[in-house]
């Protein structure tokens, strides 16, 4: 039983769309699970169904050794969950829903709570709406990490959060951890996914495209490389393995297949080379490869490479369709 | 104002249900009544009779306004003389509906940055509201003149209908920009339209008749429909309308998105001891409303209860009066008739509550408000619980504030408050199986279709309708039998039949059981 969460072929629609398609996920005790995905994959709707607020239309889901639907009371026992989009209750303050939120699940630390709300800055005597959506924000971390849950769910929980706050968040999941917590973090903040995650696992379309460690997704990605030749490089573009090639005069860049890079080496070699950096993929890269159309490892010439706009928003399309729902 | 209009086809759209709805129901009440009237008494000896004894109740008076004239036409609009009321609600909650409820939820927000004027919120309601009261005055218009009635009439009906109407717009307009909290702003709302109402009935019905000046309700009834009518009170409430406008605007131009005028205040850091249970959340969720309703049926109570020993005094001896009443309330007693009748008027208020409480899940659902108590460890069935207390308790408690109330005034009146007290407070308590089985219609569409809840409002509708034309409109027994109310026994007075009572409690229990079975099985969100 090192499994906490174990998903598999999970499919959820509502009406026309397919909002999980055949879903695998494992989460292991004990490690940060990063849980990545472009807007509308699905990331959402595996944390409510993982919560037993949805119920799978197929598949098996398993979740600290229970079933989510059925045991929901008793799991939620030992689970805390942070929603990417936190409402509040206008007449309540921010203290009292922390304490509410704590107390349901048996009761919190007194001294714990004023530390995180000092931690992060938080005025708990506000009410519902005089919150500013960081602060909001702030109000379910607290009543989250406050609490003395195994696992924690946390769906985009620093959408929101400034620079600072978004550092203390980092500290309290990498804390959770050193006691043992085992955490699944939606997120689309890289940074954060790169500090604190042990493994990933990016969806797209309700489908799991790769899961892994961050070296083992490298790993199975393209390197870059810029090198200074003596001659025109002929036939690079042509080698399979090869993409988005730029040349000018003797300097060309160009990303190649980690397991077609050998061949690309003997062809420069070949030409003659006078200088060679190559570089392992940003994180960027290589998410925006997963986020993008078509099967991120057979993608073939692309050109597509990461440019400026490269950190995906995080938004949550929720706010905009809160009414049509 | 930039972006009014797309706004105003954003309301028109949402609404598109409920706004016609309410519009044709209200605009129809006074030809209805009219008609029945006509049809009770054809001659103009039986009309006269008829008005009479009628005009002559003080209670009668005190709740639907002076009596005017004995023709038909202007008895009907008076026995429909609760319709400015309930049109002043509708406007008021469709104002605050469009207006602060939007900031509230944020939604405001998002249209807002977009090239949206910051006024274009208000203006679109107030233009909505506007375009509704004048289709209830076309409406009404029609509805006279089309089988013949002076236009005039029908025009000074349709007019003082419609400015009503827009005054409590306004109205909603000024609340709205008060409070942060749409709640707060319809509190301020119905608290104006509670006063305004009371101070009308204090000057029907007292020697005061000064009184009913201040009040939008006796503008548009001195403009006297089908009675020789003055048009000139029109202006007040046109000059009410403007007034209240501009402070609208005023305030509404000097504040920020979302905040309101009155200053948010700040609560505790940490919540008292008992603060950790779906019920408690609840309790904090409903007290407003549980309060506000109790104050609200022991004011109105009150008055009714004191109203009706007059009520009797000036009926006593008219034969064909009691007989009337006798047929509208069961019993010859006559304060006995007129306090059974308040009874069912007011139930079918608790039911509203009553409908409102059970709502309140599915707009803690859609907030996403549901989702973090139902992630801790808290069963469906256990919150669902903590909502059903108020839904089904609360109208309890209005009831038994309202049948006290009712039972001291009257009792004093009599001076006999011993004895009075415990049937009027029984009578009261007999509406609660027809109020319970509308929270359990409510809960039941909550557990299975909780897109279509807004039905429950619709069922209210159609047994209020029923409840206040279908005795005069000789419609078959089948319809009038599908309101709940029409199976309670007709108290005080009338004989206490344990059966229906039973029937609607089991039926009530029965929706509301499969509300619970349900939404059990649902997803959430
Ligand atoms: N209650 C619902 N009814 C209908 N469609 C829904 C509902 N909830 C989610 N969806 C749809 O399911 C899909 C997945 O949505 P989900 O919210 O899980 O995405 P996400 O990965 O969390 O996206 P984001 O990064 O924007 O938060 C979307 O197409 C969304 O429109
Ligand atoms: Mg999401």
């Amino acid at each position: 039983m090192s499994n906490v969460i174990s998903v598999s072929g999970v499919t959820k629609r509502f009406g026309r769309t397919r909002a999980l398609d055949g879903l695998d996920l494992e989460v292991r005790a004990g490690e940060v699970h990063g849980f990545l995905g472009p807007n509308g994959a699905g990331k959402s709707t595996a944390i409510r169904v993982l919560l037993g607020l949805l119920r799978a239309d197929s598949g098996t889901v398993r979740l600290l050794g229970g079933d989510p639907w059925k045991d929901a009371v008793e799991l939620h026992r030992r689970l805390a969950y942070v929603p990417g989009d936190v409402t509040l209750w206008p007449n309540l303050s921010g203290g009292e829903v922390i304490d509410l939120l704590g107390r349901l699940r048996g009761g919190l630390d007194r001294d714990r709570k004023r530390e995180l709300i000092e931690r992060f800055d938080l005025d708990p005597r506000k009410k519902g709406r005089a919150y500013s959506k960081g602060n909001r924000q702030k109000v379910a971390l607290v009543a989250a990490l406050a609490s003395d849950a195994e696992l924690l769910l946390l769906d985009e929980p620093t959408s929101g959060l400034d620079p600072l706050m978004e550092a203390v968040f980092t500290d309290c999941v990498a804390e959770a951890r050193e006691r043992g917590r085992t955490v699944l973090l939606s997120s689309h903040i890289l940074a954060e996914v790169e500090k604190l995650c042990d493994r990933v696992s990016i969806i797209r379309d309700g489908r799991t495209v790769e899961t892994g460690t961050l070296a083992e997704l490298r790993h199975l990605t393209r390197t870059s490389i810029t090198a200074e030749l003596a001659g025109p490089p002929d036939g690079l573009a042509d080698l399979p393995g090869v993409h988005g090639l730029r040349a000018d005069g003797g300097r060309v860049t160009f990303e190649v297949d980690d397991d077609r890079l050998g061949d690309a080496l003997a062809r420069l070699a070949a030409r003659g080379v006078r200088s060679l950096t190559s570089r392992p993929p940003t994180l960027e890269e290589l998410f925006l490869r997963h986020y993008r159309d078509g099967d991120a490892r057979t993608a073939n010439g692309s050109t597509r490479t990461a440019g400026g706009d490269a950190r995906p928003v995080d938004g949550d399309a929720r706010t905009a369709s809160g009414d049509a729902r | 104002m930039t972006g009014t209009g797309s706004l105003v086809r954003l309301i028109l759209r949402r609404d598109r249900l409920v706004l016609p709805l309410w519009v044709l129901l209200l605009a129809v009440l006074p030809i209805t009544q009219t008609a029945g009237i006509a049809e009770l008494y054809p001659t103009e000896r039986g009309l006269r009779e008829f008005a009479a004894s009628f005009g002559a109740n003080p209670a009668l008076v005190a709740m639907y306004g002076p009596f005017t004239h004995w023709n038909a036409a202007a008895l009907g609009v008076w026995r429909a003389g609760f319709t400015p009321v309930l049109l002043g609600l509708a406007c008021l909650l469709t104002v605050v509906r469009h207006t602060r409820v939007e900031e509230e939820t944020g939604r405001r927000e998002l249209l807002g940055s977009t090239v949206l004027g910051r006024q274009a919120g208000l203006s679109a309601a107030l233009a909505v509201a506007a375009s509704a009261n004048l289709a209830v005055a076309l409406v009404v218009l029609a509805s006279f003149a089309g089988p013949g009635y002076p236009v005039a009439g029908a025009l000074a009906t349709g007019l003082g209908y419609a400015a009503t109407g827009m005054v409590f717009a306004a109205v909603g307009a000024v609340a709205a920009q008060l409070t942060e909290s749409a709640g707060g702003a319809r509190a301020i709302g119905l608290s104006a339209l509670g006063v305004a109402y009371l101070v009308r009935m204090a000057g029907d019905s007292t020697g005061a008749s000064w009184l009913s000046w201040l009040s939008p309700f006796g503008w548009s009834q001195r403009m006297r429909p089908f009675a020789g009518e003055v048009w000139w009170p029109l202006a007040l409430s046109l000059a009410a309308v403007a007034l209240l406008s501009l402070a609208a605007y005023a305030l509404a131009g000097r504040r920020d998105l979302a905040a309101g005028v009155l200053p948010p205040r700040l609560g505790p850091a940490d919540a008292v001891p008992g603060f950790g249970s779906p019920l408690a959340l609840a309790w904090r969720l409903h007290r407003g409303p549980l309060l506000g309703w109790s104050a609200g049926f022991a004011v109105f109570g009150a008055v009714v209860g004191a109203a009706a020993k007059a009520a009797a005094d000036t009926m006593a001896g008219n034969a064909r009066l009691m007989e009337m009443m006798a047929r509208l309330g069961g019993s010859a007693n006559v304060a006995d008739v007129f306090v059974a009748s308040v009874m069912s008027i007011f139930g079918m208020g608790a039911a509203g509550y009553a409908v409102q409480a059970a709502l309140r899940m599915r707009g803690e659902e859609t907030l996403m408000r549901a989702e973090p108590l139902l992630a801790a460890p808290v069963g469906r069935a256990r919150w669902m619980a903590g909502h059903l207390v108020f839904a089904l308790l609360g109208p309890a408690v209005v009831m038994l504030v309202l049948g006290v109330a009712v039972g001291i005034a009257y009792g004093a009146s009599t001076g006999d408050v011993a004895g009075r007290l415990p049937g009027v407070a029984g009578a009261a308590v007999s509406q609660l199986p027809a109020v319970w089985s509308l929270a359990g219609l409510a809960v039941a569409l909550f557990g299975l279709l909780p897109r279509l809840t807004a039905l429950a409002w619709a069922a209210l509708a159609l047994f209020l309708l029923l409840g206040q034309v279908g005795a005069l409109l000789d419609l078959p027994p089948a319809a009038l039998d599908l309101s709940p109310f029409s199976h309670l026994p007709k108290l005080p007075g009338g004989e206490v039949a344990a059966t229906p009572l039973l029937v609607l409690t089991a039926i009530a229990a029965a929706l509301v059981a499969t509300g619970l079975y349900g939404f059990r099985r649902r997803d959430v969100g």
